[in-house]
């Protein structure tokens, strides 16, 4: 997990840890931690290791017969041949989610740092609002607005940017809309937490210095919101990557996603098969997320 | 004319911003819609015409009440439970010292950083191989949703913690009040909104949770569930009828905190 030490939250393995302010002595912190530290080590660190083993089973036990460890790397090899496709349309259609969410979130987080005045608070509590209603029947209102003869489609096909029975449902185009649709807010709060922070005098100066307004956005607040634009996308990257909920309800048998496999697999007691699947998601997007997070240069910045 | 232009550039912003917003927000107003359709068939998920009819049988589609019990039941254990372990372990790490604070950091970090469906599969790898197959259902359940609550507990409780000065608690401590006191009388009121952040997201991260769900839950069928189930058979207008109760609480919920927050700011 080299990638994990970069990211929020964790400090510099070596060297000696810094312990916070006012921090106090003594055996409380630890009766403290116990509780909590036990419930994560049993429940997210031991399940960890056991999907590793799991994956590694001989395939051909099941459920009722019981499953020998043989090493069986060769799930692997299998899963990653068997479902290439569908590990590869997860990725990209989590990218093009992404960026979508980035070209989207931007100017919203810009617009409620700068721009809103006293509007500010009622403009973040409409980013969250979605939250307040089920995830799943808000995916399913995609349906409606997505549906064929739905003004959206309508006014596409006026346009003649949409042929004669053209469709937007059941299309990748629907699966990237409602990804960037339901994991958006992630990218506008902390994009927004991070360009509340930065000094308007920057800006200022860097246009005293004949910076036109686009070099000052260049050089001074994207870099200041680097940040925020890194947070951002990991937490639209990563849960869009694993999601089989928008591919399942907005696409079609075309654009099924690495986690609908992953599910079915359970589902039918392939459990060999489909926690090498499950290995093998984890680890693609935990190196996609370090190149990142390296490329961003933004791993002193977290 | 730079003036002008600064002048337009700045409210094109807005207005960029404005319409991002009406994207996040039109597919409440279409759940609050449809929670007032009359579907002509139970494939057709279109507005065919206006009725009161689903809001007076909220419960006429089968398992549907049962499953926002069995939703609601788990969130509020689940936030429970969550909250109070989050914030135990961010008082630790943030107001003592220990041993292996990176490790705890890491353990905390690593649950958000995990798509659900690997978080979803190795929980049901352990409950298999531990033995548990049979009995997947409503404690399986309530493990994982305490278990991705719990990080964010933590992140938010310890958020604000971090922001309070400790000089409150050692002025305690200096006024003879011990320990128990001192976090009674001192710190539980100051952290108190904090926490209350991290209980009210756990509920919503509990009761929309589908996918860690849907893995381990045996036979029994939460509200997320009971969605995934219908849309594959036809979708009964009933639960936009219960998105629009949750939306409209939760918006109430969150404004009359706002307010109570205004007046207390006013009063000092």
């Amino acid at each position: 997990m080299t990638a994990a030490a970069h990211l929020p939250g964790a400090e510099t393995p070596d060297g000696p840890e810094i312990q916070p302010r006012g921090a106090r002595r003594g055996l409380t912190g630890y009766v403290l931690l116990l509780p909590g530290g036990l419930w994560l080590a049993l429940f997210f660190v031991v399940p960890t290791v056991v999907l590793v083993a799991t994956s590694l089973y001989d395939p051909s036990g099941s459920l009722q017969l019981g499953y020998r460890m043989t090493g069986h790397w060769q799930n692997y090899v299998d899963a990653v041949r068997d479902y290439s496709d569908q590990i590869l349309r997860s990725l990209l259609y989590a990218l093009a989610a992404t960026g979508a969410a980035i070209l989207l979130g931007y100017p919203l987080a810009y617009a409620i740092a700068f721009k809103a005045g006293r509007w500010k608070n009622l403009m973040l509590v409409a980013v969250i609002a979605p939250f307040f209603t089920s995830f799943l029947v808000r995916t399913l209102s995609w349906q409606y607005l997505l549906g064929d003869n739905e003004l959206i489609v309508s006014a596409l096909q006026w346009l003649n940017v949409l042929g004669e029975g053209g469709r937007l449902m059941n299309t990748p185009f629907a699966v990237v809309t409602g990804l960037t649709y339901n994991f958006l807010p992630f990218m506008v709060l902390p994009l927004y937490a991070s360009l509340e922070k930065i000094d308007h005098r920057l800006v200022e100066a860097a246009a005293d210095l004949y910076a036109s307004p686009a070099t000052a956005f260049r050089l001074v607040t994207l870099r200041l919101s680097m940040p925020g634009l890194v947070a951002g996308s990991l937490l639209t990257f990563i849960p869009s990557a694993g999601d089989y909920i928008n591919a399942q309800l907005l696409g079609s048998p075309n654009t099924r996603m690495v986690g609908n496999e992953i599910q079915a697999l359970f589902g039918a007691g392939d459990y060999p098969t489909a926690s090498a699947l499950s290995v093998a998601l984890m680890v693609t997007i935990v190196t996609m997320v370090a190149i990142y997070v390296r490329r961003a240069g933004t791993e002193d910045l977290l | 004319m730079t003036r002008f232009g600064r002048w337009l550039a700045g409210h094109v912003v807005l207005v960029v911003g404005l319409l991002v917003l009406l994207y996040l927000c039109v597919p409440v107003l279409v759940v609050i819609l449809m929670s007032f359709n009359d579907p002509a068939s139970r494939n057709s998920y279109t507005f065919d015409g206006f009725t009161l009819d689903n809001w007076l049988n909220i419960c006429d589609p089968y398992q549907l009440c049962s499953s926002v019990s069995l939703s609601l039941r788990i969130g509020l254990l689940a936030t429970l439970a969550a909250t109070v372990l989050g914030t135990l372990m961010a008082f630790a790490m943030v107001r003592h010292r220990f041993r292996g604070r990176s490790a705890a950091n890491l353990l905390v970090f690593l649950p958000m950083a995990t798509p659900e469906i690997v978080m979803g599969s190795s929980l049901l790898a352990l409950f298999v191989n531990a033995g548990f197959a049979a009995q997947l259902g409503f404690w399986t359940i309530l493990v994982a949703h305490v278990l991705f609550c719990l990080s964010f507990v933590v992140v938010t409780v310890k958020a604000r913690l971090a922001g309070l000065d400790p000089a409150l608690e050692q002025a305690a401590a200096d006024l003879y009040a011990n320990e128990w006191q001192t976090f009674w009388r001192v710190s539980f009121p100051l952290v108190f909104p904090g926490i209350l952040a991290a209980a009210l997201l756990s509920f919503s991260l509990s009761f929309d949770d589908f996918i860690i769900t849907n893995l381990n839950a045996g036979q029994e069928v939460t509200f997320p569930m009971f969605v995934w189930g219908a849309a594959q058979r036809g979708i009964p207008p009933q639960i936009n009828v219960i998105g629009t109760i949750m939306f409209v609480l939760a918006l109430t919920a969150v404004l009359l905190g706002e307010l109570g927050s205004r007046r207390r700011a006013a009063r000092r």
